[in-house]
């Protein structure tokens, strides 16, 4: 099954507040996804020629200070790196999983039941700009932290998926091919390194989407986060749910409404369902 | 206000949704009901068998008033996935959309949606009545065995597809027909029908301005000389 809840800030109220309101999300869709839960975040960018990394290390004890100054999250922390050095730091400590890089994503995700990774990463203590999250009900490959969703696509880009996909192996080769790494067998990781792929090749976001609809065989709604907002896509057939809101504050997507009715004033929100195979975007000013 | 007359109010924000279907399923019912704050809750009003009035103010989830039987249930909000699922008869209304497959398998009664209705609306449809004042979906009635679909707006592709013997009008553009339907000549019978069952739904169109679509019977029984169309 799985749930899958996006939010975009419009207001600076909703940015300042936006982990607790995707944390009441998440925690709605908990009963569709049991078995592990994930966001990205949208935060503040980091300096120019810096990146930010989120890491997950598998031992509760990590020296996270050795890395500098790291803002620790249960079993994650985040880290800015200079670009000259940042390839050399991580490469000496191969215990330590690239969840996510990027100038603005910070993302964590762990095997554990929504609700409790809501309390556990504190989520109401981190303000956005925009952030996705997921719950999973497993189908695909194990029930592990790294199988855990959002998959993060490239440079603050991140993917969450509710369906199957089933052309996933082939595909898998052919990117491995064009020098797309893998770490996982999971479905939704293949979909992530297909748009990673399609983005080096040149095509807008948009396009890369649109692509997937010729390439990709199987069930999906897809949300994806970028830099400066986020993109929905559903699969042709649509059999995966989806439903969007948008308020002068904020724009919302969840895989059911009651994801979207914990957020200030959904009852007067505008709703509808996206419509399949159409991809839709919502971006703010780039970076600088 | 007489105690006939006297409305039960239940606040789904504050009552366990189990205990608003159990009283809806009580032997003694009362006649009119007024839900409150349902917030996207799932399977809301659902398996009712009694003449009862169930207004819901507010978004629903999944399956509202689904299998209903003689209950009128309004939604005065957004219906997800499968309202009225199987819907033996009654009436069922919901001013905003309603989610895929609404009325599914529905086997009678009337399902009146005053804004859009998403994909597969009437899938396998076997005697209930829709009315649809928006668009509906791509796949809509799909195998549709019996009752009506009418539909103001647009409908999305494969209309109809492996239709049996439901009635489609539609007043707006049809993306796509699917296998086995056909448009169909509009005689009166069909404008009565039509008009009849507008304005049993409340709903002010002209049966002229629709056209008509039905099942060209070829896909009934399988002929190996139709293989190639499976």
């Amino acid at each position: 099954m799985c749930g899958i809840v996006g939010l975009f800030a419009k207001s600076p109220d909703v940015e300042e507040r936006l982990g607790a309101h995707l944390g009441s999300m998440l925690a709605q869709m908990a009963d569709r996804g049991p078995d592990s839960a994930g966001i990205a975040l949208y935060r503040e960018p980091a300096p120019e020629g810096t990146t930010k990394y989120s890491l997950f290390s598998p031992d509760p004890d990590e020296d996270w200070a050795a890395l500098g100054d790291a803002e620790v999250h249960a079993s994650h922390a985040v880290v800015v790196l200079d670009d000259a050095d940042a390839e050399a730091l991580l490469a000496g400590r191969p215990h330590l999983q690239v969840v996510s890089a990027g100038r603005r994503i910070e993302m964590f995700k762990e095997a554990i039941d929504p609700r409790e990774f809501v309390a556990r990463f504190e989520l109401d203590r981190l303000a956005g700009s925009h952030g996705l999250g997921h719950t999973r009900m497993a189908t695909e490959s194990k029930v592990t932290t790294a199988g855990a969703h959002p998959f993060s696509t490239g440079l603050d880009l991140c993917l969450v998926h509710n369906g199957s996909l089933s052309n996933h192996n082939r595909l898998r080769q052919r990117l491995r091919r064009e020098g797309i790494a893998f770490r996982t067998e999971n479905d939704t990781e293949v979909a992530a390194g297909y748009l990673t792929w399609r983005l080096r090749e040149g095509d807008t976001l948009q396009a890369a989407l649109e692509r997937c609809l010729d390439d990709l065989d199987g069930f999906y709604t897809f949300a994806v986060g970028t830099a400066d907002g986020f993109a929905v896509l559903r699969d042709p057939i649509a059999c995966k749910p989806a439903v969007m809101a948008e308020t002068d504050e904020w724009v919302a997507m969840a895989s059911e409404y009651r994801a979207i009715a914990v957020l200030p004033g959904a009852a007067q929100a505008r709703v509808w369902e996206p419509e399949p195979a159409r991809v839709y975007v919502w971006e703010r000013e780039p970076v600088a | 206000m007489t105690v006939a007359e006297a409305v039960e109010t239940v606040d789904l924000a504050s009552t366990p949704l189990r205990d608003l279907n159990a009283r809806l399923h009580a032997a003694e019912v009362a006649p009119r009901w007024r839900v409150v704050n349902p917030a996207g809750a799932h399977a809301v009003a659902v398996g009712l068998d009694a003449d009862v009035e169930v207004d819901v103010h507010g978004h629903v989830g999944y399956y509202c008033a689904g299998m209903n039987k003689r209950a009128t249930v309004r939604v005065h909000g957004n219906a997800g996935v499968g309202l009225a699922e199987n819907i033996m008869s009654g009436r069922v209304e919901v001013d905003g959309y309603a989610g895929q497959a609404c009325g599914a398998t529905g086997r009678g009664g009337l399902i009146v949606v005053r804004g859009d209705a998403s994909a597969r609306c009437g899938i396998s449809m076997k005697g209930v009545d829709l009315v649809v004042c928006g668009d509906v979906g791509h796949m809509s009635a799909f195998m549709g065995q019996k009752g009506r679909l009418v539909v103001l707006g647009d409908a999305g592709e494969a209309l109809g597809d492996s239709l049996y013997e439901a009635r489609l009008y539609v007043r707006g553009s049809v993306a796509s027909l699917g296998a086995d339907c056909v448009e169909k000549e509009l005689r009166d019978e069909h404008a009565d029908e039509l008009r009849e069952l507008l304005a049993t739904a409340g709903v002010d169109a002209d049966p002229a301005g629709f056209r008509r679509y039905g099942s060209a019977r070829r896909l009934y029984t399988f002929d190996v000389d139709h293989a190639g169309e499976y």
